[in-house]
């Protein structure tokens, strides 16, 4: 898709990366060689811990204290790049190399206007007078799309949003027309519809300024979309190096195979009739409003997370909620368990309204709703073993200790994590075994309906695959009834009966997986769908 | 337009604050053993029994509770708060004659221990596992726990009675009859000493803080995004790490207005310095209580301006603080 | 790594233990070394240290052994700081706690409560104290107690907000157990270290506080301390600076150590915060 021409840029040889003593491994990254070449969008692919940034932190010579590169070298434009000092490699930083980071919220400084963020990278390389500088600058801010660039141009980060900070990086990155852009996961922190303007603003520029592109991702769909060439990665070392689309549509190594195979595919299950049964749960015209509190002088602030809300979930049935940030989705899965209290509407569960029950009423109730939450990390006490940490709710509900800690056994052991797992502590388990003992603590109730908040979205694809099998599997054999949130349609495609396709707090349009993606009424699921990466013709899979 | 308000709504805040602190000096005295009117007379009970009538009479002592209060509170709400019955003098003209010595000491303590607390602690902070940081760090420690009472003590031991570089006492030379330049400079020396022990309390603090929050900036990405600009170390350090790292600073000064105080009163006292703390350290000797409240009432008054004054810097200094309202 | 090794690979904070067990030694065995009332005057007055068999330290100005004094002192320093933050965290981590886990109105009205606190000169505040309830022990532990609680609950109110819409925590509670099992076995556990490191900081400063008010005569008369040794020796600085001298040092050394107990406490309690550093 784009002109390749054979002008190597960088050209990474045998590179090694060693991590200080008492890390997880000894090298970060090991006897890694390949090529940027001008006018092409290498990726870097990779799961959490395989490597991946660390060359190009090298690259930039900001490799965190303690981790030095021990072989090889680095050749940008003639020089090793490895040889540098730190004054040498200075210069060529916003230079030569520029480079955008993942997380935008935090990667503008908060007391500097945006323009004088910018201006400075004329400043540390002595270019330009101070007005001359803020006049690029706001050149830079129309180029990289921001609305109303002369308000944003005297702006806080802090008035701007994610993806407009994006674009204030990628202004400042591409300042002095660097040779060379390193994009370091720079759409992960972003909705996907955001993720799918950055993306097409990066691919625009590169082509239009005929840079070269380094762009380290862990999303395939990402690779998909914009990659030329791809590096797959994994525990420092390359098990996979080509050409993106033979890559994609071929891939040779089993690793390689597993990541691709392990993106929830386009196929969208067919349509399973659950029959006509009684609704489960009834959710009728819910609403939910927060206040910003206000002080003495200042006027209290609303949003609508939920704005008459309605839907139904039948037993035994699948239903996911779909939405971007600020979607009200997450608002909706917690005034379900009634972690939030609904400011109007009601609940019904089997027939029994919980929206208004308070204190011990709503405390002999929960047991019948269960939750799995987003991070695995901050889902479970690190002072209370797993065991214990499962048969808590049995306990508090009037279970004998010991019986709920046989139970607390047995659940583990159908999570797939050994009933010897109850001794032991958060911290021995990985993020996806942690996500497994957040479903068997579910399950320990036998609750009637289990509401799912991003269950799976801080996992590693391979490992999101795994989580989502086991819920799957779990779902088939207990004829669970799950409320599905996610901002991934394709995972909701995957695993959910019906889904329900949230924005600002109202529901835009629900109905069975298949019509939401094969057929979406309206504009917004559209966007939507159009917005995932590497997104090709859906297809209605063949059972 | 968003200061004229702020500064009002903490006017607002202050006032009720004060008024607490009226109710809680009036039941203080009520607390206290022994007879109200004795305590107001300075006496534990030696007081004949014609002149604590009096005085019961004068302070509506036999009225009721409620009458007492009210009489208290508009009295203070007038800026009257009753005589010092050792001195004979309203309360309220000895603190006003004491209060410039005092803001004297501690102004110049608070801008000496903020400035060489911040250099103090980015140079630690810059010298991260090195000696010199180490040493930095270790000598703040030092400062830190060590009683500020002894080492004004200790201070007038080596620098006046050993060395006899500077004046241990007083404000000025008594009876030198300095004026203009002369008079400065002779109320400089004598302020050298109080000024000196009473800032090293603090800027031990200031260094630690600064250097926390120092390298707690420095771990930001934004740190990361300016190296990545090509910018030199030392520009990084001043515009992006100090700066931000300054606001934990400006609410922690806030915070330590009031410890301020409390160690005027060490300093005065050994210094014999002629301010408030002084003052209360007196009235403290001669159970003078109403003085002793009204200090009271007046450091805590203080306290709450040099706080707002540290919420409108704040302000100045975070721009998110005003979008956000 | 235990605790003790993590503990023990802070230099200062082992220096610190030793200095602080010292301290305690002194204070244990001051009534066998010095069987005799501190108070009592056993030689004549201004006699130098080092100077006289059995009189290490010298005399005061009254002819009492300074020697005695600082070991009976070390008794007092230490039983003030301990219990006057025993009572401060007995105040300050139930309302920070009540504060940051029930949040809205409760939060509002007990935080004005504390800021109210915080707003008044502490020093001020204790000296006011205990000059109208009398000097006591008593009254100057509950009058420390009352000028340091307030970081307690600032602190303790900090951990439970953040705690509280943890995703265990909120786990806790659609399990369906109470509000006071949440608070005491979920929450409270995992706020204990910043507590513990607080704390050991409390006690050097409460010591600090303790033997300014005894320098300006605010000390129980019946008990000989640091503090007042100092202020009784202030007039004489001139003729005799080593009374000041050695009861200065001992409240420095105490305060010292206590805070390099904490520095150690808090890097073994909090390993991956203080890496870093």
């Amino acid at each position: 898709m784009t002109d390749v021409t054979t002008e190597t840029v960088l050209s990474i040889r045998e590179l090694s990366i060693a991590l200080p003593k008492g890390a997880d491994r000894a090298l970060a990254v090991e006897g890694v060689s390949y090529e940027v070449m001008r006018g092409e969008i290498m990726c870097v692919v990779g799961e959490s811990g395989s490597g991946k940034s660390m060359a190009a932190n090298a690259i930039m010579g900001l490799l965190p204290k303690g981790v030095n590169a021990t072989q090889g070298e680095v050749l940008f434009e003639g020089q090793d790049l490895l040889a540098l000092s730190e004054k040498q490699h200075r210069t060529l930083r916003g230079l030569k190399i520029g480079m955008i980071f993942q997380e935008p919220m935090t990667a503008l400084n908060p007391l500097m206007r945006v323009g004088a963020q910018i201006a400075e990278v004329f400043e540390a390389h002595d270019q330009l007078t101070p007005k001359e500088r803020q006049a690029r600058a706001l050149e830079l801010l129309i180029e990289v799309g921001i609305p109303q660039p002369e308000k944003a141009i005297r702006a806080y980060p802090f008035e701007l949003s994610g993806g407009q900070r994006q674009r204030v990086m990628i202004a400042m990155a591409l300042a002095l027309e660097p040779t060379l852009l390193i994009a370091d996961e720079p759409t992960t922190a972003l909705d996907v519809t955001t993720q799918a303007q950055i993306l097409a603003l990066i691919r625009d520029l590169q082509q239009r300024r005929g840079m070269a592109v380094m762009f380290i991702t862990h999303d395939f769909g990402v690779v998909a979309e914009i990659a030329s060439r791809v590096c797959v990665m994994r525990h420092g070392k390359i098990v996979e190096l080509g050409d993106a689309r033979s890559v994609l549509k071929n891939p040779q190594d089993a690793y390689t195979q597993a990541l691709i195979a392990a993106i929830p595919s386009n196929a969208v299950p067919p349509h399973r009739d659950i029959g006509q049964v009684a609704p489960l749960l009834e959710i009728k015209r819910l609403q939910k409003v927060f206040r910003s509190r206000g002080g003495w002088f200042k006027p209290a602030r609303e949003v609508h997370a939920l704005n008459d809300v309605s839907l139904t979930l039948a037993r035994g049935e699948t239903v996911g909620i779909v939405g971007e940030s600020g979607s009200g989705k997450s608002t909706l899965g917690r005034c379900v368990v009634r972690l939030e209290h609904p400011d109007s509407g009601e609940l019904l569960l089997d027939g029994v309204n919980l929206s208004q029950l308070k204190g011990d009423a709503l405390r002999r109730e929960r047991h019948r709703v269960q939750m799995i939450f987003q991070d695995p990390y901050a889902s479970l006490n690190p002072r209370t073993k797993v065991g214990m940490a499962i048969a808590q709710g049995p306990i508090a509900n009037g279970t004998p200790k010991a019986a709920a800690l046989k139970r607390a056994g047995e659940l583990l052991d159908m999570v797939g994590l050994g009933a010897s797992a109850v001794e032991r502590y958060p911290h021995e388990f990985s993020g996806g075994q942690r996500q497994r003992i957040g479903i068997a603590r579910a399950l320990a109730l036998d609750p009637e309906l289990i509401v799912a908040d991003e269950a799976v979205s801080a996992l590693d694809v391979s490992i999101q695959a795994q989580v989502l099998e086991l819920l799957e599997e779990l779902k088939q054999r207990l004829s669970l009834s799950l409320l599905f949130i996610t901002h991934d349609l394709r995972v909701a495609a995957q695993l959910c009966d019906r889904i329900v396709v949230m924005q600002h707090g109202r529901i835009i349009e629900q109905g069975s997986a298949e019509q939401i993606f094969l057929a979406p009424r309206e504009a917004y699921t559209q966007d939507l769908l159009d917005a995932i990466p590497g997104r090709e013709a859906p297809v209605a899979a063949t059972a | 337009m968003v200061y004229a308000r702020l500064v009002l709504m903490r006017l607002f805040k202050a006032v009720i604050v004060l008024f607490l602190i009226v109710i809680f000096n009036f039941l203080l005295i009520q607390m206290a053993p022994g007879d109200p009117a004795a305590i107001l007379a300075g006496e534990a009970g030696a007081a004949d029994q014609e002149f604590l009538d009096q005085l019961r009479e004068r302070f509506g002592l036999d009225q009721p509770m409620y009458v007492q209060l009210w009489r208290y509170v508009s009295g203070i709400a007038m800026l009257d708060f009753g005589y010092s019955y050792r001195l004979g003098v309203p309360v309220f003209d000895l603190i006003m004659d004491r209060l410039p010595a005092t803001l004297l000491l501690t102004g110049t303590a608070f801008v000496l221990s903020l400035v060489l607390g911040i250099v103090a602690g980015s140079m630690a902070a810059a010298r991260v596992k090195k000696p010199s940081g180490s040493l930095i760090m270790a000598l703040a420690l030092v400062f830190y726990a060590t009683p500020l009472f002894w080492v004004a003590l200790m201070s007038v031991v080596v620098f006046s009675v050993y060395l006899g570089w500077l004046p241990a006492y007083g404000l000025y030379t008594v009876g030198a009859g300095h004026t203009g330049f002369a008079l400065v400079l002779d109320v400089a020396k004598h302020l050298v000493l109080p000024a000196t022990t009473l800032a090293l309390f603090f800027m031990a603090i200031y260094t630690r803080m600064t250097r926390t929050s120092m390298l707690d900036a420095a771990q930001q990405d934004y740190v990361k995004t300016a190296r990545a600009k090509g910018l030199k170390p030392g520009t990084i350090q001043r515009r992006h790490v100090l700066r931000n790292a300054l606001l934990p600073i400006i609410t922690l000064a806030g915070l330590q207005a009031g410890q301020m105080v409390g160690g005027a009163i060490l300093t005065e006292t050994v210094f014999a310095w002629p301010g408030i703390g002084r003052l209360m350290f007196e009235a403290l000797q001669q159970r003078d209580y109403n003085l002793l409240l009204g200090i009271f009432f007046f450091s805590a008054a203080l306290v709450i301006v040099f706080n707002i004054i540290t919420d409108v810097v704040y302000r100045l200094a975070d721009p998110r603080i005003k979008g956000a309202s | 790594m235990s605790f003790f090794a993590r503990f023990a690979q802070n230099r200062g904070a082992l220096v610190g233990l030793v200095i602080l067990l010292l301290m305690i030694a002194m204070a244990v065995l001051a009534p066998v070394l010095f069987p005799e009332s501190p108070w009592r005057m056993v030689q004549r007055p201004f006699l130098p240290p080092f100077s006289q068999e059995g009189f290490l330290l010298g005399t005061d100005t009254m002819g009492r052994n300074v020697a005695a004094g600082l070991m009976h002192g070390a008794w007092v320093s230490l039983l003030i700081g301990l219990v006057s933050t025993c009572v401060a965290l007995l105040i300050g981590v139930p309302l920070g706690a009540i504060a940051g886990y029930y949040g809205g109105l409760v939060d509002d009205a007990l935080m004005r409560f504390t800021e109210f606190f915080q707003t008044i000169p502490n020093f001020a505040l204790a000296i006011v104290l205990v000059a109208i309830m009398q000097p006591s022990v008593t009254s100057i532990v509950l009058a420390i107690a009352i000028v340091s609680w307030p970081p307690v609950a600032r602190l303790v109110r900090a951990e439970f907000m953040s705690l509280r819409n943890r995703e265990y925590v909120e786990a806790a509670r659609l399990v369906g157990q109470s509000n006071s099992t949440i608070i005491l076995r979920q929450i409270l556990p995992n706020t204990l270290s910043p507590i513990i490191v607080l704390a050991s900081l409390m006690v050097a400063t409460a010591i600090l506080l303790e033997s300014a008010l005894s320098f300006l005569g605010l000390g129980d008369p019946n008990v000989m301390s640091w503090g007042y040794m100092i202020g009784a020796a202030r007039t004489v600085i001139r003729q005799a600076w080593w009374l000041s001298f050695f009861p200065g040092l001992a409240i420095l050394l105490t305060v010292l150590a206590l805070n390099l107990v904490g520095e150690g406490l808090d890097d073994a309690l909090n390993p991956k915060l203080s890496r870093e550093r």
